[in-house]
């Protein structure tokens, strides 16, 4: 049986000039030790996805008018709150991409990690202390007898972010969201952080929803994909099924506007034109429509659903897999992309 | 270590084949504390650079975060003035101009910065952005006929729709904003632009097109860009040569294919390491070399070679001797390092147990 379970997700925001479909149908499972990616260009949906899961998106203007989150056979979106609050300290848990934000600077770093324990742990002050220190350990800060008597302040970016995955890792959760987790930080940290996260999943089985703007960490990382756009997904499969046979356009064009560390050509970028669609105001059709370099008249009036295109390979497009392969090649020609 | 020093007495250090040069620049900043205010130490955000930009090249400036590379911009722009060092543009020291000979270098002398979002005057119209250089400089016309349509040339250079002069920097996306940015770099006709981070603040999709633009512009008015970012492959995509920055000092300087295909310094090869490529395959076969610990501070730089406390080659030696900025085998090849990785070899084994040294 699956560790979590999203059925047909969506999360709207009743806002002053209309309904903001922030996610609006959106399937997915993931198992224990699993690694999921999302990926997607900013206001696609990605951090309200994963609040969803969290219950922490404000409620209002946040509804949740269909769906279910399945996650130890209990909708998620018909919990409690206290029941909710103890799902997320011991079994879920989140991290964010500014750790500022969700660090409390008047108080000790390991006073915040203690309180998170003691909360949802049955244990002493003594021994939640313990548990602090040996998971400061874990997560590779040295000294952290003493660094936990530090505020976050004294803390550098890294360490910060190092910090915040050893508060969710206190108490061994079975799913950890990650919302760019990397993204404020520099490569070579980036590079100790991820390594991190990948010692502790195998070493706890933990189930991970990875959420990037980076292929690169997709690809380190991920198992399996979901490639979000206007508070859909559009594509779903494999890792490699996504980087090697993207079935949807704008995956496709996603990995063409990249500038490349591992080719040595020089091929021009194929930018995306124009710039997402307002959630407010959708575009008639399919809502890549008004930016798809494989663009026909049809996808004007026709809304593609999710659909297999291969096995195991879900796309939204209204395309056959054989255009949608002809189209790349004929564009690759264009651009001079050696494949 | 200049890499060209000598200074014929004729051309008063005029040279043919670099636009901008920066000599020893060093800017220290100084560290207040107390309520007296007294300096008690300084944050040496750039150390010594010397850097040669050739005319018509791009030069692609990569590091870490506050390793001193928006302050190197600021140095050359002469919007800081350095403790120490000289700033040669073409072939002149521009630090002892006054305000009027700098007003001429400016017009030469442009910088796209990188938060599309703060740059630009929220109460400005697009239209008065961009002009505002044309204004500064009294160029481009002198009737306010005569200047719109110069801006309206701009923006349509740009990519951007020339109606919209009199919309307002929050109308516009973060792309569309940095293309607005680049009009108004591009207004007074420069032969120099220093991009500092021009498309990290964007979406991948759209930093396509900002990249592109650039490019194209490039090719179109012969333009020499200083290119400056923290992501190593949009700077092997633009650059002709790059030089890597670490603690306030350039560590390695090459022409592209070699900086990325056989770098020396063993940052620069970490640095290369930790990226992750957008490709699954190679890198399940990837093997990381993960620097520990983290960049130290500016304030209180390491001894010797300022890398040994992360470096996986360090010795003994690297923690009392500093490196120079030495040469490599390949032409205009350098690199600041006493072992540096050689042709086959690994980050973590040092080959030789001598300080290296080149030819
Ligand atoms: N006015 C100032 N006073 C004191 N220190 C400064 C000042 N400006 C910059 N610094 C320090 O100088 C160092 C270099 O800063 P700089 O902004 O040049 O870094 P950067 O390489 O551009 O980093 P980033 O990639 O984060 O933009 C940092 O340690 C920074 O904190
Ligand atoms: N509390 C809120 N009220 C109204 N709109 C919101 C709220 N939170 C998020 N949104 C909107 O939902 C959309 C998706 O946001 P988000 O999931 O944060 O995007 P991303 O994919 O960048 O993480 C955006 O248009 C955003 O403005
Ligand atoms: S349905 Fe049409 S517009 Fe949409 S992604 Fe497919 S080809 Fe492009
Ligand atoms: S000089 Fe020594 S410490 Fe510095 S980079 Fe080279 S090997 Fe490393
Ligand atoms: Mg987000
Ligand atoms: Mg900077």
């Amino acid at each position: 049986m699956a560790m979590l379970e999203v059925n047909n997700l969506k999360t709207h925001f009743r806002t002053q000039d209309g309904v903001v479909k922030a996610v609006d149908g959106v399937s997915f499972s993931l198992e224990a030790g699993e690694t999921m990616g999302i990926v997607g260009e900013s206001g696609s949906g990605k951090s309200v996805t994963a609040l969803s899961i969290m219950q922490l998106n404000p409620k209002p203007p946040a509804q949740y008018p269909e769906g279910e989150i399945i996650f130890e056979d209990q909708n998620l979106l018909e919990t409690s709150d206290k029941r909710m609050q103890e799902i997320r300290g011991n079994d879920i848990a989140m991290i964010f991409q500014d750790p500022m934000t969700s660090l409390n600077p008047v108080f000790t770093v390991g006073n915040q990690i203690r309180e998170a324990i003691r909360i949802h742990q049955n244990l002493s002050k003594s021994e939640a202390q313990e548990k602090t220190v040996e998971v400061l350990r874990d997560v590779g800060i040295a000294n952290p007898e003493r660094r936990a008597k530090e505020y976050p302040h004294q803390f550098s970016g890294g360490m910060r972010q190092r910090a915040m995955i050893a508060m969710g890792l206190s108490c061994n959760p079975k799913v950890l969201i990650a919302d760019e987790p990397t993204t404020a930080l520099d490569v070579t940290i980036q590079a100790q952080i991820l390594e991190l996260m990948v010692e502790l999943q195998e070493k706890y089985g933990t189930a991970i929803v990875m959420i990037t703007h980076d292929l690169g960490v997709v690809s380190q990382l991920a198992d399996k994909v979901m490639v979000m756009y206007a508070g859909r997904a559009v594509e779903q499969a494999t890792t490699d099924e996504v980087f090697y046979d993207p079935l949807m356009p704008y995956s496709w064009s996603l990995l063409r506007s990249l500038p490349r560390l591992d080719t040595a050509g020089e091929v021009r970028l194929l930018p995306i034109e124009g710039t997402p669609p307002s959630l407010i105001f959708l575009p008639e059709g399919c809502n890549f429509s008004p930016r798809c370099p494989f663009v026909k008249d049809e996808c004007h009036e026709i809304d593609p659903s999710l659909e297999e295109k291969k096995p195991a390979h879900k796309a939204a497009c209204i395309l056959s897999v054989e255009e949608i392969e002809e189209n790349k090649s004929r564009v690759d020609e264009e651009l001079g992309v050696q494949t | 270590m200049t890499e060209k020093t000598e200074v014929s007495p004729e051309t008063n250090g005029h040279s043919g084949e670099y636009l901008l040069e920066t000599r020893n620049l060093k800017m220290h900043f100084p560290i207040k504390a107390g309520v007296l205010q007294r300096t008690v130490g300084h944050v040496k955000a750039v150390d010594g650079v010397d850097l040669s930009v050739r005319r018509g090249e791009t030069l692609g400036l990569v590091g870490e975060s506050g390793c001193g590379k928006s302050t190197f911009a600021r140095l050359v722009l002469r919007l800081l003035e350095p403790t120490e060092g000289e700033v040669i543009f073409d072939g002149e020291d521009i630090l002892g101009y006054d305000r009027k000979r700098m007003l001429d270098v400016r017009r030469n002398m442009q910088i796209v910065f990188q938060d599309p979002y703060a740059s630009l005057n929220p109460r400005m119209t697009v239209g008065n952005i961009v002009s505002e250089p044309l204004k500064t400089h009294d160029v481009g016309g002198s009737s306010s006929g005569e200047r719109k349509r110069r801006v309206q040339e701009l923006l349509e250079v740009v990519g951007l729709n020339p109606e919209h002069y009199n919309r307002y920097p929050h109308e516009f996306s973060g792309g569309q904003r940095q293309r607005i940015g680049v009009a108004r770099a591009i207004a007074l006709n420069p032969r120099l632009i220093i991009c500092d981070e021009p498309v990290s603040a964007l979406d991948v999709s759209i930093q396509a097109q900002v990249i592109n633009l650039l490019q194209d512009l490039q090719k179109e008015f012969d333009l020499t860009y200083v290119f400056i970012a923290h992501d190593l492959s949009v700077v092997k995509h633009i650059s002709d040569r790059v030089a890597v920055m670490y603690l306030g000092k350039i560590v390695e300087i090459a022409d592209r294919a070699a900086l990325y295909g056989e770098p020396r310094h063993p940052y620069t090869a970490s640095l290369l390491s930790a990226i992750p490529v957008p490709d699954p395959q190679k890198e399940r076969e990837r093997q990381r070399v993960v620097l520990s610990g983290d960049v130290p501070s500016p304030a209180n730089p390491p001894s010797g070679c300022h890398f040994h406390t992360r470096c996986p080659r360090a010795q003994d030696y690297c923690t009392e001797h500093e490196p120079g900025l030495d040469p490599q085998e390949k032409e205009g090849h350098r690199a600041a390092c006493f072992f540096p990785v050689l042709e086959g070899q690994h980050i973590e084994e040092p080959a030789t147990s001598t300080p290296y040294r080149a030819g």
